[in-house]
């Protein structure tokens, strides 16, 4: 199909909804294989106008489709994903598949395992459809940083869907996948969320195991879903969640059902709303959802109170001082030796080291190397990393105070609407503010929800972030339930 | 915490990162810099003398109930024939990678 030809009525199309789509594979009315192949059909169709998808699991996915439908017809019981074809954020290993992380500099490198979200999602029955588009390294906040080109919003695809999870985002909204994993580690999965119209969910710090995940900010490195409606979410976080041996920070706190959990109403919860994030910079279409929103919450039963979060605007600065020097030492091992590219102008250790890096990697991960390189290095290590490290225990500690006064605070996802490709581009600082609503809870460890919010007169889809402390995604899903059901 | 990032920190710092900037690429990093240096300033505004660096989550209390070491034994990981397969060079037991010292 020419791409001239699609407009947004024909890229946005909501996923049926995964209760409903189990129950017709169950029931043998909708093969799963059939489902798959419907899935492929309409990648192929959408792929070359929104470059979601970087690689594709045909026979991996119709392999586990085949089975699904074999344990239907025998009436066998299904397990929770039996048959919902998901996608997979390409940070994420599977065996056998391109790994790429959005990057040239694993050209060529197909992992010899799974990451065990990967794992656990194809043992609940999932179909994985492919590897999802991302900023290189999930480094950035529009996926404009990819190698292999950017995603576009199926909004308006003169529009960047966010990032770095811009096509685990995007592959929802236009029906691509029912559901799909994303990484979050400043705002990585809310963001894009609120800009392409999606459930979006950043688990607490260690609820999801990050086994098989290509690390960026170790400290901060989520891995959370994607899904058109939040009860769908709430089912796919409760099967990648749970303690995993693999995985040294993942917590051993019981998963509880939180798709259950989220059908409990929201009336009564008390919800703060924190003056700081609804100041200079916030774009007033996106201010008169969030309070559209608020009203809802209010009608629903929720007592809705103002907080205060004064170091609010210290955070990003903290954020990118301690995600880079992270960075800096994770991306250490991309160096030509074990996987991807190497070089030709190898002619000693050191070249080798040198050129594989600088043709492998693209500028902006670089100057986060360098950055990072530079605030850990000696003379500097105790003016910038050690000074953030600091700053980042006082805006975790005020967000456990205003936990002590509410259950849940509630904010806008991203300052302002999707923005247009080439817009931020030039200016690296500009890109790194888009994220000003979504680091602190980075930085503190906590959860956060991503839930569609009202539009902008454009038609723009604007997301609400709801955040709730550690190991409290149950009471973010309650919340986000209410504003989905007040179709703001 | 104001230092102003010259062309030879930008390069002395690529140096300690294996980074390998070109000609054109450096002038750039050194403008990007300094603007992110700038504006990272601002926690200096922030008294922080007696505060405890956070360098991870679990320290918080109840930030991550029952995370816990398992124990330090070796179990079995991926298969090391898969494993060197991936790699740019390899003779199937070791990776290979340039000569290092010359004789």
């Amino acid at each position: 199909m020419p791409s001239e030809s699609k407009t947004a009525e024909t890229l946005v199309e909501t996923p049926q909804r995964l209760s409903a789509l189990r129950e017709e594979i169950a029931s043998g009315n909708v093969k799963a294989v059939e489902l798959a192949s419907r899935y492929y059909e309409r990648i192929a169709a959408l792929n070359p106008v929104l470059n979601v998808y970087l690689s594709l699991s045909k026979e991996r996915a119709l392999a586990q489709a085949g089975r699904v439908d074999g344990l239907a017809a025998k009436g066998d019981p299904l397990p929770p994903l039996a048959g919902i074809p998901i996608g997979i954020k390409d940070v994420l290993v599977m065996k056998g598949a391109p790994a790429t992380a959005g990057s040239k500099i694993l050209e060529g490198y197909h992992p010899p395992y799974d990451a065990t979200a990967v794992t656990r999602l194809e043992a609940a029955g999932a179909v994985l459809l492919g590897k999802l588009n991302c900023d290189e390294f999930a480094m950035g906040s529009s996926n404009e940083n990819s190698a292999f080109g950017p995603v576009r919003n199926p909004v308006d695809p003169e529009r960047v869907p966010g990032g770095s999870s811009g096509g685990s985002a995007a592959a929802v909204a236009a029906n691509m996948a029912v559901g799909t994993l994303g990484t979050d580690t400043g705002g990585s999965i809310r963001q894009p969320a609120s800009f392409c119209g999606v459930v979006g969910v950043m688990p607490t710090y260690g609820r999801v195991s990050r086994y098989g995940l290509i690390a960026f900010a170790s400290s901060l490195d989520r891995v959370g879903p994607f899904a058109g409606n939040v009860r769908d979410a709430a089912t796919l976080l409760g099967v990648i969640a749970g303690h995993d041996e693999r995985d040294a920070t993942s917590s051993a706190a019981p998963v509880p059902d939180f798709a259950a959990e989220s059908d409990n109403p929201a009336a009564g919860l008390r919800i703060g709303v924190p003056a700081e994030y609804f100041g200079e910079g916030l774009d007033p279409e996106v201010r008169a959802a969030i309070e559209k929103g608020i009203q809802a919450l209010k009608a629903a039963g929720c007592r809705v109170q103002p907080v205060s979060l004064p170091h609010t605007r210290y955070a990003i600065p903290t954020y990118y001082l301690i995600a880079t020097a992270e960075a800096s030492a994770n991306l250490a091992r991309f160096d030509g030796v074990r996987y991807g590219y190497r070089s030709g102008r190898s002619e000693s250790l050191s070249a080798m080291y040198r050129h594989t890096r600088d043709e492998g990697f693209g500028a902006e991960v670089k100057r986060r190397i360098l950055l990072g390189t530079y605030a850990l290095s000696a003379g500097y290590y105790d003016a910038y990393y050690g000074k953030a490290q600091q700053v980042r225990r006082l805006l975790a500690e005020e967000y456990l105070r205003a936990f002590a006064q509410v259950d849940a605070l509630v904010t806008p996802t991203s300052p302002v609407p999707p923005f247009k490709l080439g817009e931020k581009t030039g200016d690296p600082l500009s890109m790194y503010l888009a994220d000003i609503y979504t680091v602190t809870a980075s930085l503190a460890g906590i959860c956060g929800v991503t839930v569609p919010c009202g539009t902008t007169g454009a038609g723009l889809p604007v997301g609400m972030q709801i955040l709730a402390s550690h190991m409290n995604e149950a009471t973010a899903f309650r919340v986000a339930r209410a504003v989905e059901a007040a179709k703001v | 915490m104001t230092a102003k990032v010259t062309l030879d920190d930008v390069k002395r710092v690529a140096e300690l990162a294996h980074l390998e900037l070109s000609q054109d690429e450096t002038p750039g990093m050194v403008k990007d810099l300094n603007a992110i240096l700038d504006y990272v300033a601002e926690l200096n505004e922030l008294d922080t003398s007696g505060v405890a660096p956070l360098a991870q989550v679990s320290e918080l209390q109840g930030a991550t109930p029952d995370a816990s070491l398992r124990a330090d034994v070796v179990l079995p990981l991926l298969d090391r024939a898969a494993v060197m397969a991936g790699a740019p060079e390899s003779d199937g037991a070791f990776f290979k990678v340039p000569k290092v010292i010359e004789r």
